[in-house]
């Protein structure tokens, strides 16, 4: 019963990061919620895993974290320029993930048919992630936004793939897809600061 | 020894090695020997047979384990490992006259090594991640670390991110029709994961619009290397599922879906070729035509389909090689690769654009070029199942081929009294001319590639007979 409560109170952590990270324009908060919601990730994980191997996607979130915020501080602080082609009110991107919610909670039931061994909140905490990832994703063009989006969608996946996989190779595997989005998303916010400085 | 240390561990190691190489010329050579002895050693050595050379006695085991699973490459592989490294070995020889050696080489033999593992990797369905840790190793080859990244890249990494998520839960589901195949259901949830995952991997209609744009914002060589690689190794990944499930290859609706993407994208991107200003583009067009032809052949469900799908490899290769090694050739003398500032090309780097208008050629089919046999065969067993998608092909073959002409006429459409140049190195003129010999004997001469597609059939347990 504990550990049931414990998983519904992961599912609402990574509301809140999934939320804030839509609604946040600071790096440095996003990156935090990012790490945050990585450890939520990881009590969802441990219901399947064993803690070795469920640390592993821990530590890769946090190193994922890391490397993206190294990058990001050795980049001149401004003003995240404005997307002209994307809507950008906080209560549009609240209504969008208020959207994503209600689909998560409605399609959770469904789902549960066909993921069968896997618990609800599990099941609602992964769907909750990647539709939260895709929203991000439709949303901004920017580089950060981009790869904060993809990582979304990935530790969405990874957490209900946890529970129907349980392969070393294949979590050896995931953790180097995070590892390397991470490097590159951070080549490329590298390569993209000095034309973004020019245009300032 | 075993052949996944040979032709995935060697070419992993090497990428980093050739970093510490200083010059241009010695990163080529090493690159593409590299590639060119593996694919020799892949030709003539067979895999998992001893063979006794004086007093030693040498065998290739077929596989190694790696964290519980096992990496397989047999005797049915050989043929298909020389070929990618046959044909990566001339992507870097080429590279050097591209002036990208520096940076093809090493990222080059480190994604051939992961896609050759997505091959070798058991269960076969664990591929999807390493094919996506390849796409994430492109970012530093189709990005300069001084050039801001452009939509295409950003579109690029986003599509085959998200292929990995679909191709992996599509085996999962996969595996529950296996154990019960009365579930239609299951089987169409899994068809359409399956289908969403390759849609975003192989850059199905419509999600093929970073093709055109990463061709406009990245160096052509770097994007050329890419549409070759990919679509020729994760094309053998799709197979692999149709091969492995039964219900899949058996589905009229799922390889009517496949004939439906591959047609809309020979037709459409035969359209957007014949309408294209802008010679980048156009090659991203081709490529996306290319691809549906793959599909095409796929859809064919049958020994010929396949034969088709493998005919298809050599040409694509070397004819993509060919047009992406012209377009960096003729770089440096345009400010941009818009129809008004190629005018007159031809009388500036008459070999080049030769080069670009064979290459264009050969993915239209036109007789006696590389890409001739391939499309005949194509055509005739598709016209076999209806005429009515045969003349869609033909839609887009022509489209192709008004985008040549007119690339043509633009280039050659110079004052008369333009004196003609040669502009361009010596090795850029080799390298030039030994991809427009093999585009005419590969046209000429289809069985030279005969030794090399006989055993591939045997890949596949299902649909090689």
């Amino acid at each position: 019963m504990a550990a049931a409560v414990i998983s519904w109170l992961a599912v609402g952590i990574l509301l809140a990061t999934s939320t804030g990270l839509l609604l946040t324009r600071d790096w440095r908060w996003s990156l935090g919620l990012l790490a945050l919601q990585y450890f939520a990730m990881f009590w969802l994980v441990l219901q399947y895993w064993p803690f070795g191997m469920a640390a592993v996607k821990l530590v890769t979130g946090w190193m994922v974290s890391a490397a993206i915020g190294i990058t990001r501080l050795g980049l001149p602080e401004k003003e995240e320029a404005a997307e002209a082609a994307w809507p950008q009110g906080r209560l549009f991107r609240l209504f969008a993930a208020g959207i994503v919610v209600l689909t998560t909670a409605s399609a959770t039931p469904g789902l549960s048919n066909l993921f069968a061994s896997v618990s609800a909140p599990v099941l609602a905490g992964s769907l909750l992630l990647m539709g939260m990832g895709l929203l991000h994703l439709g949303i901004t063009g920017q580089v950060l936004r981009v790869v904060l989006g993809l990582l979304t969608v990935l530790a969405g996946f990874e957490t209900l793939y946890a529970a129907l996989e349980s392969s070393i190779l294949v979590a050896a595997l995931l953790a180097v897809v995070n590892l390397g989005l991470a490097l590159a998303g951070a080549y490329l916010l590298t390569s993209a600061a000095p034309a973004e400085e020019e245009s300032e | 020894m075993t052949a996944p240390f040979l032709w995935i561990g060697v070419p992993l190691l090497a990428g980093p090695f050739s970093l510490i190489l200083r010059r241009d010329r010695a990163v080529t050579i090493f690159g593409g020997l590299t590639a060119a002895i593996l694919a020799l050693i892949a030709l003539f050595v067979p895999i998992d047979v001893a063979m006794l050379i004086g007093p030693l006695s040498l065998k290739i085991s077929p596989s190694a384990q790696i964290l519980g699973r096992s990496l397989s490459l047999d005797q049915a592989d050989g043929s298909l490992l020389a070929i990618l490294y046959g044909l990566a070995a001339l992507w870097f020889f080429g590279a050097q006259a591209a002036g990208a050696a520096r940076r093809l080489v090493p990222i080059g033999l480190g994604i051939l090594g992961l896609l050759v593992a997505s091959i070798a990797v058991q269960p076969f369905l664990f591929a999807a991640p390493t094919i996506q840790i390849a796409a994430l190793l492109t970012v530093p080859l189709l990005v300069r670390p001084d050039q801001t990244p452009g939509r295409g890249i950003v579109r690029f990494l986003i599509y085959q991110t998200l292929a990995m998520p679909f191709i992996l839960f599509a085996g999962w589901l996969l595996a529950g029709v296996e154990s019960s195949p009365g579930d239609l259901e299951l089987a169409v949830q899994s068809a359409a994961m399956l289908g969403l995952g390759f849609a975003f991997l192989l850059a199905v209609f419509p999600l093929y619009n970073w093709i055109p744009m990463l061709l406009e914002e990245s160096p052509p060589y770097a994007v050329g290397f890419l549409l070759w690689c990919f679509p020729s190794i994760t094309s053998f990944f799709l197979i692999g599922f149709l091969d492995r499930y039964t219900f899949l290859r058996t589905s009229p609706a799922f390889l009517a879906a496949l004939q439906t993407a591959g047609l809309l994208m020979v037709v459409t991107g035969g359209i957007w070729a014949a309408f294209q200003r802008h010679l980048g583009r156009m090659m991203g067009y081709a490529a996306i035509a290319e691809t549906g032809f793959f599909l095409l052949a796929a859809s064919l469900n049958s020994g010929a389909g396949i034969q088709t799908i493998f005919l298809q490899l050599v040409p694509r290769g070397l004819g993509t090689a060919v047009w992406a090694l012209a377009l960096t050739v003729v770089q440096p003398q345009v400010e941009g690769f818009g129809f008004s500032e190629v005018r007159g090309l031809a009388r500036r780097n008459p070999l080049a654009v030769a080069a670009l208008i064979l290459a264009h050629l050969s993915v239209v089919g036109f007789p006696l070029l590389a890409g001739f046999p391939v499309r005949l065969a194509l055509w005739e067993g598709l016209a076999r199942q209806s005429l009515g998608q045969a003349a869609w092909m033909l839609v887009g073959l022509l489209g192709l081929l008004a985008g040549a002409v007119r690339t043509l006429a633009v280039t050659v459409m110079a004052d008369e009294d333009t004196a003609w140049q040669w502009n361009g190195t010596q090795v850029q003129s080799l390298m030039l001319g030994v991809g427009i010999l093999g585009i005419f004997v590969l046209g000429i001469f289809p069985q030279a590639m005969q030794p090399f597609l006989v055993n591939l059939p045997a890949m596949f347990e299902h649909l090689g007979r």
